[in-house]
């Protein structure tokens, strides 16, 4: 799975409750496992094991929680959710509380009957990743021989009925692929493809050298992704973000910290964003101990950034406060040490200079000297 | 898909299944729900929306707002084939 980004077309402007709004979407997190070890996974490195996943009842209780609280979208995600065997039960729960249901899969656990429950059980929506548009390069992406299934669960997810987004994670190794990733998009029948490129905390930031695209190569598939959108306007839609660095203000990351998001990681932690244990000084709440609509008010975590307030300047005097929010916090952390600061994403950030060597690092490493993949794996 | 839908008076206009209309009582509004957006409506919008349901063509759905409106036809008619084109463009409208 990936960054999300929710787009509401008219911000909210009227708080439901004093400072805090009504969020709009969740992501459960319902498992780390994932047969696949793709290394620029979203999972944090300490991934959680199937001991410690929450049960089936008490992920019920959360969807009734959030469906109470205005919460619009579920996303069933991982790891891979479809390892879960009670997820026909989850999204038929869901459903039946009216929220929208996405399922965020591999696909490679999915077969014909799996899908058709899955239907049933009212799922709106499947979001299928690849790799790559060929199998040598999808797999070795992958650490799996995944390609061929996924092409074929996705005919199968159209045979459903089901509406496809296509999620191609881009970046220097595949980033040659992409008018060929747009061709299979629109052959796969898709509603919608994500051109999602490798944003980089946790087992990307590991992986940064191997898959940095360089300056030349970014500029050509915005152009082809430019293109793409006028040819194929009202057939497939498609979602693009530049990678941060490369970028001159920061995105607006989870449409602003504990905004209008939250992430349910396998353990029942509550999360303003999939990466936010990635900062060791926040303390997350617990679905366990408390009701998803007490953490989202008073999680000190959700609260640290949440606003304006805790911004330090230069974002403190931007105009640009409440469009960017301050950009990513795990980003600022990463990269400066203090989650905190403004995200050097921002041109106007003070420790922009970090990004100097690693994006001299994608100018410089010859394409046969890119280092070897960390893989996604349990125990790091 | 492989093509664009074009909306004209005779077109019967409905939400593909990846969108689901809806009204949120903690937002006040009718909504769009769609993979990872929400559309929220203005009051017009969701008059029109709700109106396609894929039971009837657009010229139809125009009669009914001109009554309802007492405005002019042919302003009304513009006006929402040009609105459900642009839902159309961003694949929240099919016929």
């Amino acid at each position: 799975m990936n960054d999300m980004t929710l787009v509401a077309d008219k911000p909210e402007t009227k708080p439901a409750k004093k400072a805090v709004g009504v969020p709009y979407a969740v992501l459960a997190e319902l498992t780390h496992r994932c047969p696949l070890q793709c290394p620029y996974c979203s999972n944090p490195v300490e991934l959680e094991r199937a001991g410690n996943e929450i049960d089936t009842e008490t992920w019920k209780r959360v969807i009734d929680e959030a469906e109470a609280m205005g919460i619009l979208h579920v996303h069933f995600s991982g790891g891979e959710p479809t390892v879960r065997k009670d997820l026909e039960e989850l999204v038929a729960h869901a459903a039946e509380r009216g929220l929208y249901t996405n399922l965020i899969t591999s696909a490679v656990l999915l077969d014909e009957k799996r899908l058709m429950g899955l239907r049933d059980a009212g799922l709106d929506h499947v979001q299928i990743s690849f790799q790559g548009t060929d199998a040598d390069l999808a797999n070795r992406v992958a650490g799996f021989k995944g390609h061929a299934k996924k092409l074929e669960v996705a005919r199968l997810v159209r045979k459903a009925g089901l509406p496809l987004t296509v999620n191609a994670v881009m970046h220097r190794q595949n980033l040659h692929q992409l008018r060929s990733m747009i061709d299979m998009a629109v052959e796969l029948d898709a509603e919608r493809l994500e051109v999602a490129q490798v944003q980089y905390y946790g087992w990307a930031l590991k992986n940064r050298d191997a898959f940095l695209p360089t300056r030349e190569q970014l500029d050509e598939a915005t152009a082809i992704v430019e293109e793409a959108r006028v040819r194929l306007k009202g057939i497939l839609a498609i979602d693009y973000v530049v990678p941060d660095y490369y970028a001159q203000r920061p995105k607006s990351c989870m449409g602003g910290w504990g905004r209008q998001f939250l992430n349910i990681t396998p353990a029942g932690k509550v999360l303003p964003c999939h990466a936010a244990e990635s900062i060791p000084s926040l303390e997350f709440d617990n679905v366990k101990d408390k009701s998803l609509a007490w953490i989202w008010e008073n999680s000190s975590a959700f609260n640290k950034y949440r606003g304006t307030d805790w911004m330090p300047e230069p974002c403190q005097s931007c105009d640009r406060r409440e469009i960017d929010w301050g950009g990513c916090r795990c980003q600022a952390f990463a990269l400066t040490g203090d989650a905190g600061n403004t995200d050097p994403a921002c041109a106007k950030s003070p420790q922009r200079d970090v990004l100097r060597d690693p994006l001299e690092a994608a100018r410089t490493i010859d394409e046969n000297d890119l280092p070897d993949f960390v893989y996604r794996r349990i125990g790091g | 898909m492989s093509e664009r839908t074009i909306l004209t008076e005779d077109s019967v206009p409905k939400l593909p299944r990846h969108a689901k209309l809806r009204f949120d009582k903690p937002r006040d509004k009718w909504i769009i729900l769609a993979p990872e957006r929400v559309f929220e409506l203005d009051p017009i919008a969701s008059e029109v929306v709700r109106l396609c349901d894929g039971s009837k063509p657009v010229n139809e759905v125009v009669d009914t707002l001109a009554a309802k409106y007492e405005a002019p036809r042919d302003v009304i008619a513009k006006d929402v084939i040009d609105m459900l084109q642009g839902l159309a463009d961003k694949g929240f409208v099919v016929t």
